[in-house]
């Protein structure tokens, strides 16, 4: 289907049910109940899945295939999101415009920089990144808004005013981003017995336009480009000397996947019309590195996973606190339940970071394929029983 | 006129004169061997060939033009392929993919965003990919990692990526090193088809002169980075100079 081969059309499928179904998937646990803390399913943190999710795969599309690890992705992602706000405030709050500028400033700005930090590969490629990205991070915080010249409004972060232009604001259109008419934020709460089902109309605006992009990554990795990535990875020496110019093949996968960086930043604008410098920062940068390795570097769902799971733990644990915990606890004896809870604190609340170290470490330690080869083991391990279950009815076991 | 003209090619690497007034010429269509002791400078002529390195001074010549100042992958597109004295495959990648990467790059030159098309349905190139795999006897091995195959294998599979570029110079870097006498025999085989059913010439560094006289139409000795001789393989075998060169060596 859609030129995919069997296997890749259902992975698309899977992802395609996941994507659509999730209010219900992410939500599991009846409103009100203890567990109700873990539900995933409200439109911020959905949303947040998706964009974070598009991130990771075109950050894959160059680490994953050619290997240099670009340490300054979220440049693009910042980029992005303040093309998209100025469109608002130029234009009008309708997305469309605001996403497709986002995707090509930022699809130029990685061509500078990537012309640039190309020259060199490895970890000088990574400083190089890193070091760009810093100074779009400096530039966007007090450089680029000064009184004569604002373009970035600095630490409050751009966002549109009432007197901005909006030229082709229409009176009946919603004073939010909105998809012809549509807010971003109108959301359609379904309640079924003790449950209730977020369906947000900005999710699924993210959640389509992610499959496309993941539609368009499967096809990127099957192609014969995607095969000249792969031999980047591999032996670059080998790969000139049989004739080929790497250079613009790692050009071209650095530009693409800037592109889905500035596509994330456009969507990220166009749930919540705002942009700050952070988003540019090292450390966001640094994160969708985590992702994708966490996921499985090279896979292609691995990514997504990844970015899931990051994003979860940030906005889950990190609510934990230890009224929480003491409640959990409370059938212990009050000596046993202070003792569990004092172990457990510093990994909760503001300690979330201190529980992603140690699953980062524990995955790349004895899953180097991310959570992609823990799923792939786990698969395995239940086929293996299941076969030997038959074979033992039948036969006496091999060995 | 060869196809290949090297003319006074001096290298230097600090204080060590690597190649001291290299003049070589390679005619069209022949099998021109280069022997000489370990440290000679037989690869470093190599580098200067196809890129690798840029001789301090001198002409390098392929087929009436200049290769020098050009990339390798400038080079490789002159019609020049390499097989390197360790086996340079990509390693990550299958059997099939290796061998269609090189057709690719013979097709479609140095740069190419196919982004949106599948392998798969490169029809001619997987066609032209599996039928130098079959000609190099490794048809079975289609599906597997390169990096498992084993070390003969490896260099079959490289000798095969660059014959399937239909290169009019193969350049060949001590092809049977480390091999076992039979994947040697094999491959002097394989190398004398490739000489009689194709249009090419080839420029071979060897150590194991079984090989060499099995193969080579002229041989030139290269000693501490001058060419000390070049004749016919008869008038080699029986030159004291050239034994001196390899005696003095192992002394
Ligand atoms: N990049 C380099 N930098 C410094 N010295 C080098 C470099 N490459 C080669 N050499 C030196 O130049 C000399 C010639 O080396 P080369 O590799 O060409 O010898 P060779 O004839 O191929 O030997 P072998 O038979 O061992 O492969 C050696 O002394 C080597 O140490
Ligand atoms: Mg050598």
């Amino acid at each position: 289907m859609l030129g995919l081969n069997k296997k890749d059309t259902s992975l698309l499928l899977i992802v395609a049910v996941l994507t659509l179904l999730a209010p219900f998937i992410l939500n599991p646990f009846p409103e009100g109940s203890a567990m109700a803390q873990f539900n995933a399913g409200y439109p911020d943190l959905m949303q947040r899945f998706v964009i974070f999710g598009i991130f990771a795969i075109g950050f894959n599309i160059l680490f994953g295939l050619t290997g240099y690890l670009s340490f300054g992705h979220a440049a693009f992602l910042g980029v992005g999101s303040y093309a998209a706000v100025w469109m608002f405030k130029l234009i009008s709050y309708n997305v469309i415009p605001a996403i497709l500028l986002s995707v090509v400033v930022a699809g130029l700005f990685s061509l500078l920089i990537g012309f640039i930090s190309l020259r060199r590969s490895g970890i000088y490629f990574s400083i190089l990144t890193l070091a760009f990205a810093q100074m779009s991070f400096a530039l966007a915080y007090s450089v680029l808004s000064n009184p004569k010249f604002n373009l970035t409004n600095g630490e409050t972060g751009l966002q549109v005013y009432a007197d901005d232009p909006q030229w082709f604001h229409r009176a009946n259109a919603p004073d939010l981003p909105h998809l012809f008419g549509v807010s971003m934020r109108s959301t359609y709460t379904m309640d079924v017995g003790g449950w209730s089902f977020d369906f947000n109309a900005g999710y699924y605006l993210c959640a389509v336009i992610m499959m496309v992009v993941f539609y368009l990554a499967i096809r990127i990795f099957r192609s014969p480009f995607g095969m000249m990535l792969r031999a980047v990875k591999s032996n670059q020496q080998r790969m000139n000397y049989t004739g080929l110019n790497s250079r613009p093949y790692t050009l071209a996968a650095f530009v693409i996947s800037g592109m889905y960086a500035g596509l994330a930043g456009g969507l990220m604008a166009a749930m919540d019309p705002l942009a700050g410098a952070e988003r540019m920062q090292w450390t966001a940068s640094g994160e969708v590195v985590l992702m994708t390795i966490l996921g499985g570097t090279g896979t292609l769902i691995g990514p997504v996973l990844g970015a899931g799971f990051i994003k979860y733990f940030e906005n889950i644990f990190s609510k934990i606190n230890d009224n929480v915990l003491h409640s959990w606890f409370a059938f212990l004896p009050d000596g046993m339940e202070d003792f569990m809870v004092f172990i457990i604190h510093p990994f909760i609340g503001k300690g979330w970071h201190l529980t992603l170290g140690l699953l980062f470490m524990l995955v790349v330690i004895f899953l180097p394929g991310g959570l992609v080869e823990g799923g792939q083991k786990l698969l395995n391990w239940v086929r293996g029983k299941r076969k030997d279950k038959k074979t033992s009815g039948k036969t006496e076991p091999a060995e | 006129m060869g196809i290949l003209e090297v003319k006074g090619v001096n290298k230097r690497f600090g204080g060590l004169q690597a190649l001291g007034d290299v003049n070589l010429s390679v005619k069209e269509n022949s099998v021109h061997a280069i022997i000489g002791p370990n440290g000679a400078g037989k690869s470093t002529l190599l580098n200067c060939l196809v890129g690798k390195l840029i001789p301090d001074t001198g002409s390098v010549m392929f087929d009436g033009q200049s290769v020098l100042g050009r990339a390798p992958f400038e080079i490789n597109q002159m019609g020049i392929s390499r097989v390197f004295q360790t086996p340079e495959i990509f390693g990550e990648l299958t059997v099939m993919e290796n061998m269609m990467i090189p057709i690719f790059a013979k097709r479609d030159g140095a740069f190419r965003m196919h982004a949106y098309e599948t392998v798969q349905n490169e029809k001619q190139i997987v066609e032209a990919a599996e039928e130098m795999l079959e000609e190099m006897n490794m048809a079975d091995k289609r599906d597997m990692n390169s990096a498992s195959l084993s070390r003969g294998d490896k260099r079959r599979l490289e000798i095969g990526m660059c014959l399937s570029q239909q290169p009019r110079l193969l350049l060949l870097d001590e092809p049977t090193a480390g091999m076992a006498r039979a994947d040697t025999n094999n491959t002097i085989d394989l190398l004398k088809q490739i000489r009689d059913e194709r249009d090419i010439t080839i420029a071979i560094i060897e150590h194991d002169m079984h090989v060499v006289f099995s193969l080579a139409d002229r041989i030139t000795v290269l000693a501490q980075g001058t060419p000390l001789v070049e004749d016919s393989p008869e008038n080699i075998r029986g030159n004291p100079k050239v034994r001196e060169a390899y005696l003095g060596e192992s002394a």
